[in-house]
């Protein structure tokens, strides 16, 4: 049953000669091939590499070597993480027939672990979105429910996850881009410090904002992904020197006297439903010794105005190099340079991606860049104050991920600012930089999964893996 | 905050974009409605505050700001061919674009 394995369960199935890498890769390869057209989540499969580097994986243990810490573990790749050789889109049209000349850090990592990269998971185009509708490529649809959509932007990575059609994925958050799919797909979705793992070889968006991180099926996997992939790299300047800790080695349930802090603004408004479950959570966590406090995160009301101009910003200035001459696409016909690149972008961006750059070309334009761009630098530094005073008080800040579970396909597509709003719970983490994730905790009377979040101080994920695994032990038993 | 389809044709300009009658009005009401939202930023007093452009990394590294910087030494670069191999158009080991000065 490939939809039951974890990293674990693999590795043990490997070493006691119960299947080869390559017996497994052969049929989740095959298993994706089947169950894919139903919910577009992989954009592209990719059996050859997968098949050679599960044949490097059964060479080492029938050579007695140690084969690693994700070995033969079947992995989906965001597709705007670069690999080598494989084609990656981005989601867009601009880069339908891209094939990169490098590979990410990460995937770099993860296989010189033993992971299996089996593909490319379907995401918005250039990271940009929450449902996964802006994709060129057609949405994902959501496994648990196949009318709704699996959230975004990495929607296709929280779905193979949820499907089964892989153990583990990456995808990458910028303002909840891992969390709010992982809430709706009913998996778990991690949020790095910023930092924490190097981004060399994710297509930027918003330089100041953009995490690469894990999904898994249990908390577990997470941990034993991000240790693998976090730490520093010398090919982006911007990851952290500090060390990567054993995460799950620390994985003790034990959690007695650990304060956690419920902020307010996080529950004023919020449906019942999903207000019940994530109190349904805390209150798990309550009986097994956490204490609970109410904290304040005075400034998240303004966290999605905030975000919406940092973030376009940066999108404007970064997704100015796709002009025609370097990334594959250009202009039909075009008689002056400055007529193709301006060509080029009409007809390879989508609509929301056009909508970005326009807002960030606007807020950064001569006139507007102290009203909007810095006003919004000084916005975001309150933020980020929020959360250090709030650590001050608590271990640890909980609370929903998304306003609502997973929305039909189609339902939000009109309304841009409804569907930026919806981010406002993921958002603040993004513009502090500290580790978030989510993990399930239940699902609502039609049946839809909804997630729990979690934040801990700055490179403190051991103290969130911790919470987060004893909260998903105690609620499975 | 309300924006023009004047203004939305400016900014379409600096952003290299090419956009139909049909998305300029489309996009003069998108984003008069983010903006709107947006204005809400100017009800915080931010006086005094710093501005935040990066997340801080509180480490000794980011206190000197060099230490973070990789050794400077040689490394082979991409190669042409590879450097090439996405070019729309290219040849002689270079990108070609549109002709931009007139004989």
């Amino acid at each position: 049953m490939i939809g039951g394995h974890t990293i674990d369960s693999i590795r043990s199935g490997l070493l006691a000669k119960e299947f080869s890498a390559e017996e497994l890769t052969r049929e989740v390869l095959a298993f994706a091939e089947a169950e894919n057209p139903k919910t577009n989540a992989y954009l592209t499969l990719a059996p050859e590499r997968a098949l050679a580097a599960a044949r490097t994986v059964d060479a080492k243990i029938a050579a007695g070597i140690e084969p690693g810490l994700l070995a033969g573990v079947p992995i989906g790749v965001k597709d705007v993480i670069v690999t080598h050789g494989l084609r990656t889109t981005c989601g867009s049209r601009m880069l339908a027939s891209y094939i990169p000349p490098y590979d990410a850090t990460a995937v770099i990592r993860m296989e010189q672990a033993g992971g299996i990269i089996l593909g490319k998971t379907n995401c918005d185009e250039f990271a940009m979105g929450s449902s996964n509708e802006n994709s060129a490529f057609g949405p994902v649809r959501n496994p648990v429910a196949l009318d709704r959509v699996p959230g975004g932007s990495s929607g296709g990575s929280a779905a193979v996850v949820a499907q089964g059609t892989a153990t583990l994925s990456l995808g990458s958050d910028t303002g909840g881009s891992i969390r709010q799919p992982a809430s709706f797909c009913g998996v778990v979705g991690v949020t790095p410090t910023y930092g924490r793992v190097s981004r060399y070889g994710l297509t930027a968006f918003a330089s100041s904002l953009d995490h690469i991180g894990p999904f898994s099926r249990t908390v577990r996997d997470s941990a034993r992904l991000l240790q693998v992939i976090a730490g520093r790299d010398e090919m982006d300047s911007t990851s952290a020197s500090t060390p990567v800790p054993d995460y799950v080695a620390a994985l003790d349930r034990n959690v007695r006297g650990k304060k956690i802090g419920l902020p307010k603004q996080y529950f004023e408004g919020l449906a019942s439903e999903i207000g019940d479950l994530i109190l349904g959570a805390v209150d798990v966590l309550q009986r097994l010794g956490c204490e609970v406090r109410e904290v304040d995160l005075p400034h998240t009301p303004y966290a999605v105005a905030c975000y919406y101009v940092i973030a376009t910003a940066e999108a404007s200035s970064n997704l100015a190099r796709y002009d025609g001459v370097r990334y594959t696409a250009r202009a039909s016909s075009s008689a002056t340079l400055a007529e193709m690149y301006r060509v080029t972008r009409a007809e390879g961006f989508g609509a929301e991606c056009k909508r970005r750059i326009m807002l960030g070309t606007y807020v950064l334009s001569a006139g507007y860049y102290d009203a909007y761009y810095l006003k919004a630098q000084k916005v975001r530094a309150l933020v980020a104050r929020d959360y250090a005073r709030a650590f001050e008080q608590v271990d640890a800040i909980l609370g929903p991920v998304s306003p609502h579970p997973a929305f039909k396909l189609g339902q939000m597509v009109d309304d841009p600012v409804a569907m930026y709003l919806s981010d406002i719970y993921t958002i603040t983490g993004d513009l502090a930089g500290v580790p978030c994730m989510s993990v399930p905790c239940g699902r609502t009377g039609e049946g839809l999964p909804v997630g729990l979040q979690i934040f801990t101080r700055h490179f403190n994920e051991t103290e969130m893996f911790r919470i987060a695994d004893t909260y998903e032990r105690a609620a499975a038993s | 905050m309300k924006i023009s389809e004047e203004e939305i044709r400016r900014v379409a300009e600096l952003a290299n974009l090419a956009l139909t009658d049909n998305e300029v009005a489309q996009m003069a009401r998108d984003l008069s409605g983010i903006l709107t939202h947006v204005d809400k930023l100017n009800e915080l007093d931010t006086a005094g505050v710093e501005p935040m452009a990066q997340v801080l990394v509180s480490t000794e590294e980011a206190a000197d700001g060099i230490a973070n910087l990789r050794e400077d030494r040689e490394r082979r670069p991409l190669r042409n061919h590879d450097a090439l191999a996405n070019a729309p158009l290219a040849g002689s080991g270079y990108f070609k674009v549109p002709k931009v000065i007139e004989r």
